[in-house]
């Protein structure tokens, strides 16, 4: 039990939650000067990504660190709980919003130069980090909100009548999501007393397996709703194409990704039992997200849309790991959430390029020309080649573990019986890279091969190319995600690693019960 | 007994916010969401079980309770849901304002600002 005052470096856990929503509160109350807001925002998300660092680091070696509010004592007190999951996932979103700030110094014409920006964007920070840390699912939902809130403001600071028509529809869907989540909450609360997920951990195996089911699906709606997974996924394609392209990149790279994780903690760490009764039902859902979104991207002809429907895909490639709960399976969903929040962070960045130096937003009429055409076709290309799995790159190897998953699971040693359902899901993941490769390189082509004669539909000349200001903030943010996407494919060892590590902390739950300080209660 | 009409009334809750989330004009699903929230709130305080004991107050110098005590958990949890969902309820209140400003159109339907215009299908257009 925890009677004694937090160990002080344990302190580190709070600090990604705490400093960004501090920092913001102090930009709002400063002056609106562009360039000290912008060296603050920068600092407290290097802070951030410092932090999540040290904890990726502490817990690889230590087991899972905990710290519980107040001198209540665990299942009362609300526990922030860091393990591997959260915090590679948390030094992940600190790295897309720092490439994000960096790039938003290029938006002149944005909401970019402006300190409400900046406010929001650490707002946004530290819901996602809560998220990523909390301990408590009450205090889940309220980081959820959170971060809804911050993305309220961010999808309309640009304003005009597509962002007003994104954001209705983004935002009373969202809303809906988390009403649902807050209903599964109540219920859970109702049935266990306790909203502490290692306290949850502990009791779910005891409880009625039918009330849990039920308890279960519910979060599979609200955070599928999150998540954009295929039924419930209108939202995204209707408001992240509104925003400029800083906005989308961040909302992109980080929000969708929090509902998956939502999604594997609360299935494999807390009910692991209704995840098995509901296998068919996830299976499904994956399958679905997984071949319909390149599908409809194919059908695509605004660049943003597309990458949001390629963003879709992704999140299927990460359900599909929830559908083959072992140590390959789960690990090959949390590295696949770490390249997409890196690969789609990248794509809404590069079709932001894109998009202003063409001054256009559908594929079929850009036309770009000269040695900025060159180097964002280059740029474009690997991160589609990323996106899609193509061998060298990227998102081929978390795509590895989870074939390698889904092939054990149908195809198990010896007494044994294979789950034939795996084999649909890995049929689905092949069909996926393939649609992807096609919807993405089709639009590549139509974009950089197809000459302005050619395009079927007249359009001004091209705009004599991006100011050079924009170049280089744009470029080179852009430029270094791109170029970390492709040192993390070439040296894939230390994300592989880290997502079957985070599978064994999530499959296996005495860890972070005991890191709480529950170990007595638990299973 | 009393829980058993309160989870009912819950229910009732849900199905008109159902009802009111299927409409087309916007102030409609405004509305449900409102009353969704409501009733999620009702649920998580008949989720704490509506008991008839003493307030959760400790008297002077004591450290336990006397005796049986109410819960007082769920309602923080439910203050905390209400000041969040009603603070993201009056910002998508004027959101809807201006996107009706704006757009000139409560029908969802019809609110088709952000979608790309109409054209010849992609295959055939690119």
């Amino acid at each position: 039990m925890q009677t004694a005052l937090t160990f002080a470096a344990d302190w580190v856990i709070v600090v990604p939650a705490i400093l960004p929503l501090a920092a913001a509160a102090l930009l709002l109350m400063l002056p609106n000067r562009i360039a000290v807001s912008w060296w603050i925002a920068v600092l407290t998300t290097l802070a951030v990504g410092i932090s999540g660092a040290v904890m990726l680091w502490r817990v690889s070696a230590d087991g899972p660190l905990a710290m519980t509010m107040g001198r209540w004592l665990p299942p009362f007190g609300i526990s922030f709980t860091a393990d591997i999951t959260g915090a590679a996932l948390l030094l992940t979103a600190a790295v897309v919003t720092l490439v994000v700030l960096v790039y938003a110094r290029a938006d002149e014409a944005g909401p970019g130069p402006s300190n409400r920006f900046h406010a929001l964007v650490l707002l946004l920070l530290a819901g996602v980090s809560g998220a990523f840390l909390t301990g408590d699912l009450f205090n889940l939902y309220v980081w959820f909100e959170v971060m809804l809130a911050a993305s309220f403001g961010l999808l309309i600071l640009g304003g005009g009548a597509p962002a007003f028509d994104g954001a209705v529809k983004y935002g009373l869907l969202n809303l809906l999501g988390t009403s649902l989540f807050l209903a599964a909450l109540g219920l859970l609360y109702g049935t266990l007393g306790t909203l502490n997920m290692a306290d949850i951990a502990g009791r779910a195996a005891g409880a009625d397996p039918a009330i849990m089911t039920s308890i279960g699906a519910l979060l599979v709606v609200a955070f599928g709703t999150k998540a954009a997974a295929f039924p419930l996924n209108a939202w995204l394609p209707a408001s992240y194409h509104t925003p400029p392209a800083s906005v989308s990149a961040l909302l992109g790279g980080l929000l969708t990704k929090v509902g998956v994780y939502a999604l594997l903690r609360t299935l494999v760490l807390l009910l692991p039992a209704s995840r098995d009764l509901l296998h068919p039902v996830i299976a499904a859902i994956a399958i679905a997200t997984l071949l319909l979104a390149p599908l409809a991207a194919l059908a695509e002809t605004n660049l943003r849309r597309l990458v949001g429907y390629l963003l879709i895909g992704g999140v299927g490639a990460a359900l599909a790991g929830l559908a083959l709960p072992d140590d390959n399976g789960i690990g090959g969903a949390v590295a696949y959430v770490i390249q997409a929040m890196l690969t789609i962070t990248g794509l809404y960045l590069v079709a932001g390029l894109i998009e202003r130096s063409t001054g256009e937003t559908d594929i079929r009429r850009m036309t770009v020309s000269g040695g900025s055409g060159t180097r964002l076709s280059v740029l474009l290309f690997v991160l589609l080649a990323a996106v899609a799995g193509v061998p060298p790159f990227l998102g081929f190897w978390p795509k590895l573990l989870l074939l390698l998953g889904a092939a054990e699971r149908a195809a198990p040693a010896a007494p044994q019986a294979g789950d034939a359902i795996a084999w649909l899901v890995a049929a689905a993941l092949l069909l996926n890279a393939l649609l992807t490769l096609i919807a993405g390189f089709r639009a590549w082509a139509t974009i950089f091969w197809q000459s302005a004669a050619e395009k079927a539909h007249g359009s001004a000349p091209p705009p004599a190319g991006i100011p050079s200001r924009q170049h280089i903030f744009g470029l080179g943010a852009a430029g270094g995600l791109v170029g970390l996407v492709v040192v993390m494919g070439l040296w894939p060892e230390p994300l592989l690693a880290t997502g079957r590590a985070a599978a064994a902390g999530l499959l296996g739950p005495h860890a972070y019960v005991q890191a709480v300080g529950l170990a007595g209660s638990a299973r | 007994m009393i829980e058993t009409i309160f989870a009912g009334l819950v229910g009732v809750f849900i199905a008109v916010a159902v009802y009111l989330l299927l409409a087309r004009s916007l102030v409609r699903p405004l509305l449900g969401v409102a009353v969704l929230g409501n009733g999620i709130n009702l649920l998580i305080l008949v989720a704490g079980r509506l008991t008839r004991d003493a307030p959760p107050i400790l008297g002077a110098g004591a450290s336990a309770p006397p005796g049986p005590l109410a819960n007082p958990l769920p309602q923080a949890l439910i203050l905390t849901a209400i000041v969040i969902g009603f603070a993201l309820f009056a910002f998508l209140l004027v959101l809807a304002y201006r996107a009706q400003e704006t757009l000139g159109q409560d029908e969802v339907d019809h609110m088709r600002a952000a979608e790309p215009p109409a054209g010849p299908p992609p295959p055939l257009s690119y």
